[in-house]
């Protein structure tokens, strides 16, 4: 259970800026909030009159959609803004978007980028409160606030797990956040990944690393397992998908040899049969969907915080 | 300085005379459901349904509201302890339902409550109970059934203090904190 | 011309090896006389006392953006801010457009130079056409022309063959020339120094490697051609050793370094503000300390700004997206001074032979000492003065500076430049 204190921050740029009491203290929140979407009426006031703009310069379904729900149960106005389609192409800058948005009187910032540091910098343009959903391959908090929901969901507590994290690493924002909260809360987290995917520091993040996927996840307690994309440049001297299926994918027959309770996490989308088999996908140990209704909670309980700390700012 | 408005037992008492009440007022008490306002209210509410179900010889439902997400003002949302889920576990839909807090003051939270249960669902009828009315409203809003009456000026502050929460039972007047 | 006498302040002149409190007499543009109690009737008095004064400071590697991005910076507005600096010699690279790579680009440049420019504006060549780095200029053409130096600053060469026979011809114009050393490589798509901070925040990074390869490769051409290099703004700790061993085999190389490398490390990008951005990158705190040695001991010999002015729609953008660079002549001296001497590393006459007088000798230019007869070009500063530098004062046509809204140490008073008191009272007076 957080301590009692207030919330100060306006913005959820990343885990790498919250301490540990205050990324209880989302959890906390968002225990709250998923009872709310158990309601007949899924809907409450408590964003009532204020305006959200889910500004997405690059492509995401989920991600948005389980922000714009979140919204929506908050009574928070809502606008969606696809960049690739608008100011961009005109050559407007990030900090002129902000500023005009800013002159629209929206509070809330939701932004979505291929460029790391974008919400960062963003934020530095804008009063409204400014939320990462995903930055390049620096971080994305609200995907590993709900993943260590999850986590803390099925187990009762963060600290003393075992974590395993598998896959592209180097190129994974979810990856980054991860290890961010996890290690912030006490959890033991192993990255794994063939050498070419783990980041070159991989050992400074404070995380065990390995290249072999049976000893990552022998004595684990949930395994993250991150989507491949083959079709990056930097993975092309890679072996191929078949290859990568068989001496890193999770599948039925490794996870016969883990802890009979692991769980087994992906933040989607998923590619069955590369980096997951179906069987694993849809089996007793996943918890792929939760994670999907718990990510509404999460978000919930990040922008009922985020917004408390903007108006006390004024 | 504080000065103690009611001792443990008093409250006792108060909540005593407070269950009877309830169950004069009305005619048909299987009807009557209780539902506390977080945090203290809860706990209040709790005490009032045993006083109330030995005195019925019935066993009330009793649910927990959180309205923090009802507040009219969120600048006031930061400095609260960590919001709870509500939980309603029966039908509202016909019941007389009591809702239970420990001070009335401006009648903000009591406003919040009532939108809040009415998106829960349906009763026939709403009253308030409250332990003690310190008055000041700034919302056409009055209780149903008082506990204790008390004229304070609006730089003092009560504390209602029970045991399953503070440890020990109490009702003091103080001075606003300055934090 | 107005005759101008400052009393009573601590002069120091490298050069001459002076460092005493005295009076200046500057008649008809040139340093007339440094002794005690000067008395002069037809001079203006300048009064001294509390202030430093020392011999104008000359800038090996400023970029002024005209002709061709006048959005950024102008010979006008860049000239000033040299002023505010204390600066009263500043050379020009030649990365504007048209590049400065023909006689007739400099003349163009000199025109404007003429008319717009506040302090001495020296312009350095293009070493290969269009600074392509496929064909060399006419170094004969642009000597003639005026040009102090040769240099392919922000797109080095990659063929060594190219910059060997650039070596050779430029020492036979006797040209200097300056290299901006990197592997472009190594450097790959990189944005700020390779390591933990930019793996952390998702950022490419550009190694050590990136520059002292290049270092050590370039060392090697000079000793083979046996002519002189000056290596632009040295970054990592590696690169300061290649240039100490190569100074001690007797090569004639000198080497310059940027305020920014020796105050700032890479965590500033971690706000991944854009002003953070620069080539070569913040680097380690290990580099940082490094420079600061070898700008003691002599490894490095100068201190050179790499003013490089951004738009702010160039730098208030993604950290991917910004452009590299940073303004710093208005506050070069400031934090030199706190880095070197207020952390007891080096005296002020140490700091005002890496300001002043080696960067003159470097590009064989008439400046950098108070010696009788030389150019009247002195800078007067309040070393105790602290102040914050603060958007609005700033004097170049670009804001990007990691330094905004920080306490700074050590302020220009008053400048002359040729005899002509250019900066007064901390202001532009013209």
């Amino acid at each position: 259970m957080s301590d009692n204190f207030a919330w100060t921050k306006k913005d959820l740029l990343g885990l790498e800026y919250l301490s540990a009491g205050e990324i209880t203290r989302i959890l906390d929140t968002a225990a709250s909030f998923k009872e709310v979407s158990t309601r007949d009426i899924k809907k409450v006031p408590a964003l009532r009159g204020k305006t959200a703009v889910n500004l997405f310069y690059e492509p995401s379904t989920r991600t948005r959609v389980s922000f714009e729900v979140a919204q929506k149960r908050l009574s928070c106005d809502v606008v969606n803004m696809d960049m690739k389609a608008s100011s961009v192409l005109k050559g407007e800058t990030l900090a002129d978007t902000g500023r005009n948005l800013e002159a629209l009187k929206i509070d809330i910032f939701i932004i979505r980028h291929s460029y790391a540091g974008a919400a960062n910098v963003l934020s530095k343009f804008v009063k409204g409160s400014v939320i990462n959903a995903g930055d390049g391959k620096h971080e994305h908090p609200t995907q590993a606030l709900l993943d260590i929901y999850t986590l803390r969901e099925k187990f009762g507590k963060v600290k003393g797990l075992n974590v395993t994290i598998v896959g592209d690493i180097e190129h994974s924002r979810v990856a980054r956040s991860n290890i961010w909260g996890l290690t912030k809360l006490g959890a033991n987290v192993t990255l794994c990944a063939p050498p070419a995917i783990l980041p070159k520091y991989a050992d400074k993040f404070g995380v065990k690393v390995t290249s072999d996927i049976d000893e990552a996840l022998k004595d684990a307690h949930a395994v993250n397992v991150l989507r491949m994309q083959f079709e990056r440049d930097d993975l092309k001297a890679f072996p191929t998908p078949a290859q990568y299926f068989k001496t890193y994918a999770v599948t039925k027959e490794r996870l016969k040899k883990c802890r009979p309770d692991i769980i087994v996490m992906h933040p989607g989308p998923m590619n069955r049969g590369l980096e997951i088999s179906t069987d694993v996908a849809d089996g007793k140990n996943s918890v792929i969907l939760e994670q999907v209704t718990n990510g509404i909670a999460v978000r919930m309980a990040v922008l009922f915080l985020t917004s408390s700390a903007v108006r006390r700012g004024e | 300085m504080e000065k103690t408005i009611q001792t443990a037992q008093e409250m006792d008492k108060t909540l005593q005379r407070m269950a009877f009440e309830i169950l004069e007022r009305h005619a048909n008490p299987a009807n009557i459901a209780f539902v506390g306002i977080r945090t203290r209210g809860v706990f209040l509410a709790q005490r009032l349904k045993e006083k109330f179900d030995a005195a019925a010889k019935l066993t009330a439902p009793l649910g927990e509201l959180d309205i923090t997400l009802y507040r009219d003002d969120l600048s006031q949302v930061a400095d609260f302890p960590v919001i709870k889920p509500s939980n309603i576990g029966f039908d509202l839909k016909d019941k007389n339902v009591i809702l239970v807090d420990d001070v009335l003051y401006t009648g903000r939270t009591i406003r919040a409550a009532l939108t809040e249960l009415a998106d829960f669902g349906r009763p026939a009828t709403i009253e308030l109970a409250v332990l003690i009315d310190r008055g000041h409203r700034e919302l056409p809003v009055e209780a149903n059934y008082v506990g204790k009456k008390v004229p304070t000026a609006r730089k003092e502050v009560i504390h209602v203090k029970v045991k399953e929460y503070d440890g020990h039972e109490i009702v003091l007047l103080g001075e606003r904190d300055v934090r | 011309m107005q005759n101008y006498l400052i009393k009573q302040a601590r002069v120091v002149d490298p050069a001459n090896n002076f460092d005493a409190v005295a009076d200046v007499l500057a008649l008809n543009g040139q340093i007339a006389k440094v002794a005690q109690n000067i008395e002069r009737k037809d001079a203006v008095i300048i009064d001294g006392k509390g202030l430093l004064c020392a011999p104008g400071f000359v800038d090996l590697h400023a970029h002024l953006r005209e002709p061709g991005y006048e959005g950024k910076e102008t010979i006008a507005s860049g000239s000033r801010g040299a002023a505010k600096g204390g600066y009263t010699t500043i050379c020009m690279m030649p990365n504007t457009n048209p590049a400065m790579d023909n006689g007739y680009a400099l003349g163009v440049a000199q025109k404007i130079i003429e008319q717009d420019a506040l302090v001495n504006v020296k312009i350095i060549g293009a070493i290969t056409k269009e600074r392509k780095g496929a064909e060399l200029t006419n170094f004969a053409e642009l000597k003639a022309a005026g040009a102090a130096a040769l240099s392919d600053d922000g797109s080095p060469l990659e063929s060594q063959t190219l910059m060997k026979e650039a070596l050779l011809k430029a020492a036979k114009t006797g040209l200097p020339v300056t290299s901006h050393a990197e592997d472009l490589k190594l450097a790959g798509k990189g944005v700020m120094n390779d390591g933990f901070i930019s793996s952390k925040l998702g950022l490419a990074g550009m190694s050590n490697e990136s520059e002292w390869k290049a270092v050590e490769r370039e060392i090697d051409l000079a000793r083979q051609t046996k002519t002189p290099l000056h290596f632009c703004h040295i970054s990592t700790k590696e690169a300061c050793e290649l240039i100490r061993k190569a100074k001690k085999e007797g090569l004639k190389i000198t080497a310059e370094a940027a305020p920014h490398h020796f105050t700032l490390t890479q965590s500033e990008c971690e706000s991944f503000s854009g002003n953070a951005k620069m080539n070569p990158p913040l680097r380690a705190a290990a580099d940082v300390e490094a420079v600061k040695q070898a700008l003691k001991d002599g490894a490095l010999d100068a201190i050179a700004t790499d003013h490089a002015p951004h738009a702010p729609h160039e730098k208030e953008v993604e950290f991917e997206l910004a452009m590299f660079g940073i303004i710093g002549l208005e506050t070069a001296f400031a934090l030199s001074h706190s880095a070197l001497v207020e952390s007891g590393l080096i005296d002020v006459k140490k700091l005002i032979e890496l300001m002043s007088l080696n960067p003159a000798r470097i590009f064989n230019l008439k400046a950098g000492t108070l010696t009788e007869g030389a150019p009247a070009d002195i800078a007067l500063v309040d070393l105790n003065e602290e102040w914050v530098y603060s958007q609005e004062e700033i004097l170049s046509a670009s804001r990007n500076s990691p330094y905004i809204g920080r306490k700074l140490k050590g302020r220009v008073k008053h400048v002359l430049c040729g005899g002509k008191l250019i900066f007064k009272d901390g202001r532009i007076n013209e």
